[in-house]
């Protein structure tokens, strides 16, 4: 069981804002670029891990101990492996990564082939975590993957053939013209693949996205209703369940022993830091992100020359209250099935969770949508997941 | 001083007012006539001083009387005083009309050349010609190329049977013929009688609350003098108070002097800390040397339309508290009085004119004082008759006895002139059919234009009767009304149920067979307006007891956000503190959380039926 960090080794977040194509439904930091500008990329990049490293960080006893670390995007697949041992180079120069640390990379199965992944593998990444999104030709067009659901299952078998034993799939349901039937292919196809970690999110239709603008023209099939998309998350639930995935998260399932250790820090108030473009982070009780212009960036990497300088990289800093932290406990450890635990909520803040959030608590429960365990753990039911955010929000003081 | 003194200044002073429909010119002639005599230049002039309340600039209406003194040197080269006494032109405010009216001795009729006489063009000539004053017409707008003059003057004529033979023709807008309107004035309207050697009688006819010198009292001195120092007794509050100013009316300000003789219309201050202590229609006279009789005071307006305003924000109940008692200083007409409501928290029942009254009032509040407010329906005033023999006035259907005890109702209704062009007839008494109109009579004013009279009941034509007239006739049609009486009719109580629970704001009376169609309207608009909760609310409305419409907001399937992108806690905190937001300006009536707005809108909707 997961429980709040308390000081001790931090996450690193790297962020690669470069794919080969946008997908249709992506309003993430990331763009297609020509290698040069990979190349000056993956410049600034290692500069910042050494600038920051320098920051804060590095306490009396030494370099700073890093318990995981992800590389996501973007595409990080499109860096050579030489770029990702270039970077994994200079972490591991700049701080303590513990032998056990779990260090993931996203991958587009559209952009690797057997050398490419032995390459990473030799350059220190351990975990992958592969786009798979579906395993119908059909979806993937509408979703604009630049793969096929065949070179996905590829991407798979090398991968195991590098000697990565530690894989997530992430797949996508709730997509346009999608049912119980197409979605519980792709999921059986997944299962058989036997990877350690499943990641199945339901479609976010965000705006100003092409598919957003096709659907309101009316181009695509018709998203699932609320009550398909429903059938859909409790399906998943109970088929992932019989074959050995057990649902940690609202939409993440592993097995035993394969939670992902990062993403959960990141539910559990652990310390990251993001480096990178427009990459947030969590430090010494403040959120903050880089900036998320190039030019910007680029600047201010540049120019900085020592540590205390990079002060001024910080952007959108929050100092977080008490009160932050206290409704932050709440709507990120809720989103774990295991839910929050009452004895820690008081060893933090020392105060009861019950005297902070009594009355909406007590209505919860009696709403059923939280449960609490003999354990005293408070988490959601199974219709509280179906409405975490109605939920969440209550929780804000 | 010597009486002839007195007489001398009364025979050169003319007390009038300008009548007209909405829009034929009134306020603009005003404006002319203020800026010939010389006592503004035009530049000075603000468009439409006699409208100085903001609002009223902003709607082109008038709608608290308001007076100025004018010098004019007439062409027999004497100097005229006038007191131009202006009168709100709208049917909610007849009874302003009528006190405004009570202070003049003629009344200028303004009829647009372009539309000829209409509604409120009747009405208020009526109401002038009750009142004893002298009416001539003069004829605006015949700058306008679509202009009739010829054809006005005899529709003057034959239907009002006025002389209007010589009627001026002008343009208040261009400043054509201006000066023959204010020469018409000294020949047409009487000099004002009264003795100033009798002892004081003057007419309250209006009143006005400044912070500084407390109440100002509008008033029309009928006989006596009124100066500085006197001790003056209101005779029907039997208050006595010391006159500490006296004076006339500047354009848009007051202008102190000695005195106010018989004839004049001016104003005095005298310490008064409370309007109702100044009653409209009261007679001052003085104290140690009182008049026989007072003059016939006239029947204060009762509010007609009532409705609960609550503040979004209860924090703001005693701002609107304050806000209210500041208006009812200068607006006697404005009821209020405490209530509570299950949905909507702690207000006030008010009592207004008429819906532009209220719309009027609503509006202030929200400009001038700030105050975010929550209206529920408007209604009227229901009588209603118990088998224990004893009658209640009901203004808030929450308060409707068992309907058990309950022997009778009453409406009010109204007897309503429509005058309207004849092609638009037949939409027009479908219309008016609709509203549960009784046909009266046809009069035909010409071959292309009539009267259509009715009566309607006045709850059917408080909430969008004027809209629903102008769409019908492309706006030709207008309209006026008077109340008739009380009738017995079959109404009946309906109560809007959420999740089971009666939402008392959403209570209202309608008639029995109207009540299937408002009600389903109700549930389906309040279905839109609510969202999804946790569990399945059922919408109903329910007429004693008995459940006549129904609607389901289903419950909430599906609130979640699937992925986090990259660690970004601030976007998700944000997502939520939105969502936390909307849920702060709900209100929870019956375990549902139902925005605030939703009241608003689904009212809203409601009036337009």
């Amino acid at each position: 069981m997961i429980e709040f960090n308390r000081g001790g080794p931090v996450s690193l977040y790297l962020h690669f804002p470069f794919c080969e194509r946008k997908c249709r439904y992506c309003d993430f930091l990331s763009g297609p670029a020509g290698e040069e500008t990979r190349e000056e990329y993956i410049d600034l990049l290692c500069r910042e891990i050494e600038l920051r490293a320098g920051e804060t960080l590095v306490t009396d006893k030494g370099a700073e101990v890093v318990d995981t670390i992800f590389i996501g995007g973007g595409t990080p697949s499109l860096m050579t492996p030489a770029q990702a041992a270039r970077v994994m180079d200079t972490i591991r120069c700049c701080y303590h990564v513990l032998t056990d640390a779990e260090i993931s990379m996203e991958v587009n199965p559209g952009t690797v082939d057997p050398d490419k992944l032995r390459g990473f593998k030799a350059a220190g990444i351990g975990r992958l975590s592969v786009g798979m999104q579906s395993f119908d030709d059909s979806e993937l067009r509408l979703l604009g993957r630049i793969h096929t659901a065949a070179q996905a299952r590829e991407t798979f078998f090398a991968a195991r053939e590098a000697g990565f034993n530690n894989i997530n799939l992430d797949l996508m349901s709730a997509l346009p013209g999608q049912n119980i039937e197409t979605w519980s292919h792709t999921l059986e196809v997944a299962v058989s693949l036997g990877p350690e970690h499943i990641s199945a999110y339901s479609l976010i239709i965000e705006e100003g996205t092409p598919l957003a603008a096709l659907l309101d023209a009316g181009k695509l099939p018709d998203l699932p209703s609320e009550e398909e998309d429903r059938r859909m998350y409790h399906f998943t639930k109970q088929f992932l369940a019989s074959k050995g995935y057990r649902r940690y998260e609202i939409s993440n399932y592993a097995k035993a022993g394969y939670e992902c250790r990062h993403n959960c820090g990141y539910w559990t108030g652990h310390e990251y830091l993001g480096l990178g473009l427009g990459a947030s982070s969590y430090l010494d009780g403040e959120r903050f992100k880089n900036p998320d212009e190039m030019d910007e960036y680029r600047k201010a990497v540049m120019s900085t020359s020592d540590s205390n300088s990079l002060e001024t990289m910080r952007r959108e800093r929050q100092k977080l209250t008490q009160k932050d932290c206290m409704e932050e406990f709440m709507f990120l450890g809720l989103r774990m099935t295991d839910g929050v635990s009452e004895p820690e909520f008081e060893r933090r803040f020392g105060v009861k969770l019950e005297d902070a959030f009594g009355s909406v608590l007590h209505r919860h429960l009696e709403q059923n949508v939280v449960c609490r365990t003999s354990d005293h753990r408070i988490s959601l039911t199974e219709y509280g997941l179906d409405v975490a955010n109605y939920v969440m929000a209550d929780y804000l003081l | 001083m010597a009486s002839n003194h007195y007489d001398n200044i009364r025979e050169r002073t003319r007390n009038f007012c300008i009548v007209a429909h909405i829009d034929h010119g009134k306020s603009t002639l005003a404006d002319r006539m203020i800026e010939r005599t010389g006592l503004l230049t035009s530049r000075e002039m603000q468009d439409q001083v006699l409208d100085n309340m903001e609002l009223e600039r902003e709607r082109g209406i008038t709608i608290k009387s308001q007076a100025v003194r004018l010098v004019y040197k007439a062409k027999d080269g004497v100097e005229y005083i006038f007191n131009l006494i202006d009168t709100p032109g709208h049917v909610d405010f007849n009874y302003e009309v009528s006190r405004s009216l009570a202070a003049c001795d003629g009344a200028i009729l303004v009829v647009d050349a372009t539309q000829g006489i209409q509604a409120q063009t009747l009405a208020n000539v009526y109401l002038a010609l009750e009142h004893d004053l002298d009416v001539f017409p003069v004829i605006n707008k015949i700058d306008l190329p679509s202009a009739m003059p010829e054809e006005v003057r005899h529709e003057i004529e034959d239907v009002i049977g006025i002389e209007a033979e010589d009627a001026p023709l002008i343009s208040a807008k261009q400043g054509i013929g201006i000066e023959d309107v204010l020469e018409a004035v000294v020949e047409k309207i009487p000099a004002p009688e009264g003795n100033a050697e009798e002892p004081l009688k003057a007419l309250i006819f209006d009143s006005l609350y400044d912070s500084y010198r407390g109440v100002i009292v509008f008033c029309r001195i009928r006989d006596g003098v009124i100066r500085k120092g006197m001790q003056v007794r209101m005779m029907a509050t039997g208050a006595v108070v010391e006159v500490v100013e006296v004076g006339y009316f500047g354009p848009g300000q007051f202008i102190p002097c000695e005195e106010l003789a018989a004839g004049q219309v001016g104003y005095f201050t005298a310490s008064i800390k409370n309007i109702k202590d100044a009653r409209v229609g009261d007679t001052v006279t003085e104290h140690t040397r009182p008049c026989a009789e007072p003059l016939p005071g006239y029947k204060r307006a009762q509010p007609m339309v009532y409705c609960g305003l609550y503040p979004a924000d209860s924090a703001k109940y005693p701002d609107l508290r304050d806000a209210l008692e500041k208006l009812q200083l200068n607006d006697a007409s404005l009821f209020f009085e405490p209530e509570t409501s299950l949905a909507l928290g702690f207000g006030f029942r008010c009592g207004f004119l008429g819906l532009l009254h209220m719309e009027v009032i609503l509006e202030r509040l929200e400009r001038e004082y700030d105050l975010d407010l929550i209206s529920t329906a408007p209604g009227v005033v229901y009588k209603v008759y118990k088998t224990d023999g004893t009658m209640i006035e009901l203004t808030n259907p929450s308060n409707l006895p068992d309907p058990a005890k309950i022997e009778h109702m009453e409406e009010p209704i109204v007897s309503a002139e429509i005058m309207v062009t004849t092609e638009f007839i037949g939409p027009i008494m479908q219309l008016c059919q609709e509203r549960r109109g009784r046909y009266l009579d046809t009069e035909y004013i010409e071959a292309t234009r009539a009267v259509l009279k009715y009566e309607l009941p006045l709850n059917e034509i408080i909430y969008d009767f004027f809209d629903a007239l102008k769409s019908r006739s492309r706006g030709y049609a207008s309209f006026d009304y008077d109340l008739k009486g009380y009738e017995t009719s079959e109404l009946v109580k309906m109560d809007i149920l959420v999740n089971k629970e009666p939402v008392d704001a959403l209570s209202f009376i309608v008639h029995a067979a109207g009540a299937y169609e408002r009600g389903r309207k109700m549930c389906e608009k309040l279905k839109e307006e609510i969202p999804r909760q946790l569990f399945d609310v059922p919408i109903q409305a329910a007429v004693g007891g008995r459940i006549i419409a129904r609607e389901t907001v289903r419950q909430l399937r599906k609130d979640v956000l699937a992925k986090c992108y990259g660690g970004d806690i601030s976007r998700k905190k944000k997502l939520l503190e939105k969502q936390k937001e909307g849920k702060k300006r709900m209100q929870i009536v019956g375990n549902v959380e139902i925005p605030k707005e939703a009241f608003m809108n689904v009212l809203k909707l409601d009036a337009g039926n």
